[in-house]
């Protein structure tokens, strides 16, 4: 499971675990649930069906599938299963009454969708499990603890019946060691913040936390140093840049501005430390997130050893 | 930049004939900072006696606005400049409150009662995704109508989408008129009407018994008596959000929407805008936050890199070849943001933008707040 604040780079980081996840010949499932086709803008492709696709290889072999579970169809899957609804499903969904429904029991709709998950991760062909693991793009911190605490969620629901029976296998699972919830942030204060919610919020429910996955740094070249305009002007000089006060004091004000980052992402980051999980870390990239730059993040979770954490 | 298309903030703050001024945006992009700093600056500047109404503030940034409780009342934020005449008030939305109010205004005080006991309600109100946008509406609506303030602030609910806002409410409305509802609860009506309708009155009312075996009986009972007990009120509602948009159209109100240089927050922004244009929603600008501004204009990207490859030869720790690196990576990045933000201008030729510079720290207090629009690009 991959979560992390609003913006900080779930969706990147979920398509890149599950690339890292399938090197060595392997396959996984990466999966989204928000019906916003993240993955499919992310790989350049066609809006993903329900169904499950591949969507790219790792380098030396592997698979990586794609899955856009749609909570409507996973319900009226569920439906047909369970009560052979036949025609009356699909009018069902026309009219609304499935929207309705997954809205006045929204614990029914992460049950469904997390429920597809838990059925992907157990599924076994020929004596084999299919996937070697499931990666989820789920929902916000800020939701994410009341998307998996399934049983829960369901309380309220039928007492008896499959939904009840359903969540119960769903929630052995999500509180097993097959599970770990990944929490991305970035070096800012509110992210950093809801991280620590977060990684509190899943020990509570007592749902394993892998690893907290700082997105989006940058290397400092300039960290300690002290920066004078004097040392400044006389190396500009020496080369024959520009000495005038604009260009030193300009200078010496985006160092110290750069100094104060600097500061605030090194004190954000050990309090990311004292919360426990492993810290791993993925750069910026400046020309943006294409299937290249998936493969820079894929080798560097390889690299933090992300397939043991 | 082209001054024509420069987005005047202090011109926009000072016209009295704006009352309302409403920051909308996708998530993270600093909605909550930029309706606070406007806030803050017409009653410091202005001199108007201004409310903002904040929605999730940054646990800082709301104790230094003097909102430590969430207790849904406008509070007045004293340490500000009030040589201008200006005055502050704050409030954070408490969206459970709110719709608690909306009940006791439009029901007596058993059927209210009786309203606050269901469990549906309490779930609803709470957790239910478009109550906060719904509840943000009213609270605007009824902040409007108290004529207390000069201008209102509003700050919008932190949805992925700036489009929520607007299509929130609606869907809640659509729910609680409860015809889905009565649909699928209905028992099959016998005779009567078209073929075609008695099918569907058939499988409806199978529909029905088996939601009811998926949902729990309990569950469908509580959403039913809670949907019945708000049927009287129904109307009131319909109206109190009808009333809302009206105001949201009108000449008094400015929209702002909120992006960062981002590709994805700019694309969402343009969404907005023509959205904006369809409802009939006055959009007075877009404001660009969080952008990085270069100070020494005179060296390029290159010079300063070749600078710092001669320098790190002779010196591998010189601190100016990585005050050089610095910058080229600094000018970089602001290059790509105006790049980011000239492609809204194109777009949208008729929408005017301000930037608003990214401070190097998070802005949790009144001077960080100040410092935000006083250095507008
Ligand atoms: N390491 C990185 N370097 C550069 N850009 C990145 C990196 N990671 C993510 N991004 C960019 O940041 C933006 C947000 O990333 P992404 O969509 O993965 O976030 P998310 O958490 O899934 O967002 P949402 O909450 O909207 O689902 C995207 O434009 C993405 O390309
Ligand atoms: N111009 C800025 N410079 C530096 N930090 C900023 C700026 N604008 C916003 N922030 C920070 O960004 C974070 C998100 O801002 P917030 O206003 O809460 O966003 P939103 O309301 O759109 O979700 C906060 O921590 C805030 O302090
Ligand atoms: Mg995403
Ligand atoms: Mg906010």
């Amino acid at each position: 499971m991959v979560t992390g604040k609003g913006g900080t780079g779930k969706t990147t980081v979920a398509a890149a675990l599950a690339l890292a996840l399938a090197t060595g010949g392997k396959r996984t499932l990466l999966v989204e649930v928000e019906n916003r086709q993240g993955i499919a803008q992310l790989f350049d492709v066609p809006p993903l069906p329900y169904a499950e696709r591949r969507i790219a290889v790792p380098p030396r072999g592997g698979e990586v599938r794609a899955l856009a579970v749609d909570a409507e169809e996973a319900f009226l899957e569920y439906l047909e299963l369970f009560y052979r609804l036949g025609r009356a499903g699909r009018m069902l969904k026309r009219i609304g009454a499935v929207d309705f429904v997954t809205t006045i029991a929204p614990g029914l709709r992460d049950v469904l969708l997390t429920g597809k998950v838990k059925e992907a991760v157990t599924r076994v062909e020929q004596g084999h499990r299919v996937y070697h693991a499931v990666v989820l793009d789920a929902p916000p911190t800020g939701r994410v603890g009341r998307f998996l605490n399934v049983t829960a969620e369901v309380a309220g629901l039928a007492k008896v019946g499959p939904i009840k029976h359903q969540s119960e296998g769903v929630a052995a699972v999500l509180r097993s060691p097959t599970t770990a919830v990944h929490v991305v942030t970035l070096l800012e204060e509110m992210p950093v913040q809801e991280t620590a919610d977060a990684v509190a919020e899943l020990r509570e429910l007592q749902i394993p936390v892998g690893s907290i996955i700082v997105n989006q740094t940058c290397e400092s070249v300039l960290s300690g140093a002290r920066v004078t305009q004097t040392q400044l002007r006389r190396d500009l000089e020496a080369l024959g840049l520009p000495t005038d006060r604009r260009t030193v004091a300009g200078l010496a004000a985006e160092a110290r501005d750069h100094q104060a980052r600097i500061r605030v992402q090194r004190r954000l980051r050990s309090e990311l430390e004292q919360l426990g999980p492993p810290v791993l870390e993925l750069p910026f990239l400046a020309d943006g997130i294409d299937l290249s730059g998936l493969y820079v993040l894929m080798d560097a979770l390889l690299e933090q050893g992300v397939h043991t954490a | 930049m082209d001054t024509k298309r420069a987005l005047d903030l202090d011109t926009l703050l000072a016209d009295r004939d704006i009352r309302i001024i409403v920051c909308c945006g996708s998530g993270g992009v600093g909605k909550t900072t930029t309706a606070a700093a406007l806030a803050l600056r017409a009653a410091e500047r202005h001199g108007r006696r201004t409310v903002v109404l904040t929605i999730d503030p940054a646990r800082r940034l709301a104790q230094s606005l003097g909102l430590a409780a969430l207790d849904n009342t406008p509070r007045r934020v004293d340490e500000i400049d009030e040589t201008a005449g200006g005055e502050l008030f704050a409030m954070m939305l408490d969206m459970k409150r709110t719709f608690d109010e909306v009940v006791l205004a439009h029901s007596d005080p058993d059927r209210a009662k009786e309203i606050f006991a269901n469990p549906f309600y309490q779930a609803m109100s709470s957790t239910f995704s478009g109550t906060q946008e719904y509840m943000a509406m009213e609270k605007l609506g009824q902040l409007r109508a108290r004529n207390e303030w000069d201008l209102i602030v509003v700050d919008t609910p932190p949805s992925r989408s700036a489009l929520d806002f607007l299509d929130a409410p609606k869907r809640l409305a659509r729910f609680l008129d409860g015809k889905m509802l009565r649909l699928l609860l209905a028992p099959a009506r016998s005779g009567g009407g078209r073929s075609v309708l008695r099918l569907v009155g058939a499988s409806m009312s199978m529909v029905g018994r088996i939601m009811r075996k998926v949902l729990g009986g309990q569950l469908l009972n509580e959403v039913s008596t809670f949907v019945s007990a708000l049927d009287s009120m129904f109307g009131g509602f319909r109206e109190r959000s009808e009333r809302t948009y009206r105001i949201l159209q009108a000449p008094e109100t400015a929209f702002l929407v909120v992006a960062s240089p981002e590709p994805d927050a700019i694309r969402e922004a343009s969404y907005f805008a023509g959205r904006l244009a369809e409802e009939q929603m006055p959009l007075a600008g877009l404001i660009v936050n969080r952008v990085h501004t270069v100070a020494a204009h005179g060296l390029s990207v290159e010079r300063s890199l070749a600078a710092a490859e001669t320098l790190t030869t002779t010196d591998p720790d010189s601190v100016t070849a990585a005050v050089l690196r610095v910058h080229a990576d600094l000018v970089r990045t602001a290059e790509r943001e105006q790049r980011i933000t000239d492609r809204f201008r194109r777009t949208h030729p008729d929408v005017p933008v301000a930037q608003v510079p990214a401070l190097p720290e998070d802005v949790h207090d009144l001077e960080g707040l100040r410092r935000c629009l006083s250095a507008l690009l």
